[in-house]
């Protein structure tokens, strides 16, 4: 199932027999100083510095989020989104923490923009979906409830089936949503990546929608992170994620190469293409 | 068998052998007290080489379920013993609304028990009025508020302006806990003290009790 996003003149199309696409995690000012600054001053030079970065470094989706501490999200998320407009034309995928920051946010979009997130709890449903609809949007669905999120992955999978039929409910179709199955430390738990995979797994034989995971918090708490974020985020992809929310100056030639093994780089010409850049950007 | 084999045994995480020589203190009439002061220096060895980046989370964890299975074997024999101990003070722990993680909070509620601390642990995702409830109840000298997410500062604050509502501020000494926090998080919220691990809700609750708080 072919899920279809919009920037100003770019469009990205995410599915499972095609290349992997990234969506940029880094406009998020959680666990970086600078940037949280940055906001709290108003001065958002940072925000167009790094949506500058992750595009020249492969990403094909932004993740915009503005939350932290003295940061009015409602005010400063359209202004964000209007400074990344002004420098680049990759769509938008806008990370909230209140829904209310997302229509003003929306309205300056030209293209089609993914909001995240839905989850499965019924505030959520009741207050996103129906943003989702309005705007003609996509979202993405986290596995989680009232209850946290899931240990398991069946509870996981029975959380997605709901968001997914939810939303078709109100008339979006499955294509405009990605799914989300979330993972905790392995530091933590040695089983979290376990379910996770499973998790993933079962949503793309079940519902077949297209997939996201932000893949480094499987590696808290340990040594050797990139390592291990690198080996899970190729098993997350081999099961079934296929827009991961990732450093894409990091993960990209990961990603090139087990798009190249997973036989999705017709004569490998993008794996080459990056290699001979990173060659020469040496 | 020895306390120092038990310390050595549980700060090199190895889990059968920890759990076998606690079993045979057990069995030749040790003292439970020093079993648990045995797994107390063994947490503050596996506690500091976290923090000096030489042991990692999966030990730390691993630790603390070592430590959970001595205690289970102990506590009868606690039971018997405890009216003689006293306990060093009261802390009420707790991950505020809107964030559910659990593996920092746990962590810091199991250190504060074994050195010496009775701790009311109200779980995740507590809200305000769960927490101006507990203090009313339990009057402990320290409430430490975990959270991660940056949601959760709100929250926090929230929670901090809650027991000043309550008339209860200036009984108690706030200290919050998490991933993200730093100096910065703990004036937003109005808490007294951040820490960044177990070992200083430790000896921060230690300070308050002693009277070395401010």
């Amino acid at each position: 199932m072919d899920t279809i996003v919009k920037g100003k003149a770019v469009e990205v199309v995410i599915g499972y027999d095609r290349p992997t696409v990234l969506i940029g995690e880094r406009i998020n000012p959680s666990g970086k100083k600078k940037l949280a600054q940055a906001l709290r001053d108003g001065d958002l030079d940072q925000v167009r510095k790094e949506a500058v970065n992750q595009v020249a470094a492969g990403a094909d989706i932004l993740d915009v989020n503005v939350v932290t501490s003295g940061v009015d999200e409602v005010a400063m998320l359209p202004r964000a989104v209007a400074a990344i407009l002004e420098v680049v034309d990759a769509p938008l995928c806008l990370d909230v923490n209140d829904p209310a920051a997302l229509p003003a946010a929306l309205k300056l979009i030209p293209g089609k923009a993914i909001i995240n997130s839905v989850t499965g709890e019924e505030k959520s449903l009741n207050t996103v979906l129906p943003l989702v609809k309005e705007y003609g949007a996509a979202v993405i669905g986290l596995t989680m409830d009232e209850k946290g999120i899931p240990k398991d992955a069946a509870t996981r999978v029975a959380i997605a089936e709901r968001i997914v039929a939810r939303a078709e409910a109100l008339g979006i179709p499955a294509s405009d949503i990605i799914m989300d199955c979330l993972c905790m430390s392995v530091g933590a738990d040695d089983r979290a990546a376990v379910a996770t995979l499973e998790a993933v797994q079962q949503v793309r034989e079940r519902l077949d929608v297209n997939q996201t995971l932000g893949a480094s918090n499987i590696s808290f708490g340990l040594p050797d992170r990139e390592l291990i974020n690198h080996v899970f985020l190729s098993a997350a992809i081999r099961s079934g994620v296929t827009c991961p929310t990732v450093d894409a100056a990091k993960v990209r030639p990961t990603v090139l190469a087990l798009d190249l093994v997973m036989g999705r780089d017709r004569f490998a010409r993008r794996f080459l293409t990056d290699y001979r850049a990173r060659g020469a950007a040496k | 068998m020895s306390q120092q084999q038990l310390v050595e045994a549980m700060s090199t995480i190895k889990e059968q052998e920890a759990l076998t020589i606690a079993q045979d203190m057990v069995n030749q009439g040790a003292d439970p007290f020093s079993i648990l002061d045995a797994c107390k220096q063994a947490m503050a060895i596996v506690g500091d080489n976290f923090a000096k980046g030489l042991y990692f989370l999966p030990e730390l964890v691993m630790a603390g379920q070592i430590l959970m299975q001595i205690s289970e074997l102990i506590k009868p024999l606690l039971k018997e013993a405890s009216s003689s101990k006293e306990s060093l003070g009261r802390v009420v722990v707790g991950t505020v609304e809107g964030d559910i993680h659990d593996i920092g909070k746990d962590i810091v509620v199991l250190m504060l028990e074994v050195n010496g601390f009775e701790v009311r642990d109200l779980g995740i995702d507590v809200p305000a009025a769960k927490f101006v409830e507990a203090v009313k109840e339990f009057d402990p000298q320290v409430v430490a508020l975990s959270g991660f997410l940056t949601v959760a500062f709100d929250n926090m604050k929230k929670t901090v302006e809650a027991l000043k509502e309550a008339g209860l501020r200036d009984k108690v000494k706030i200290q919050i806990g998490g991933g993200q926090i730093d100096e910065e998080i703990r004036r937003y919220t109005g808490a007294d003290d951040y820490g960044l691990d177990a070992m200083e809700a430790v000896s921060y609750a230690k300070k308050v009790v002693a009277g070395g708080v401010q």
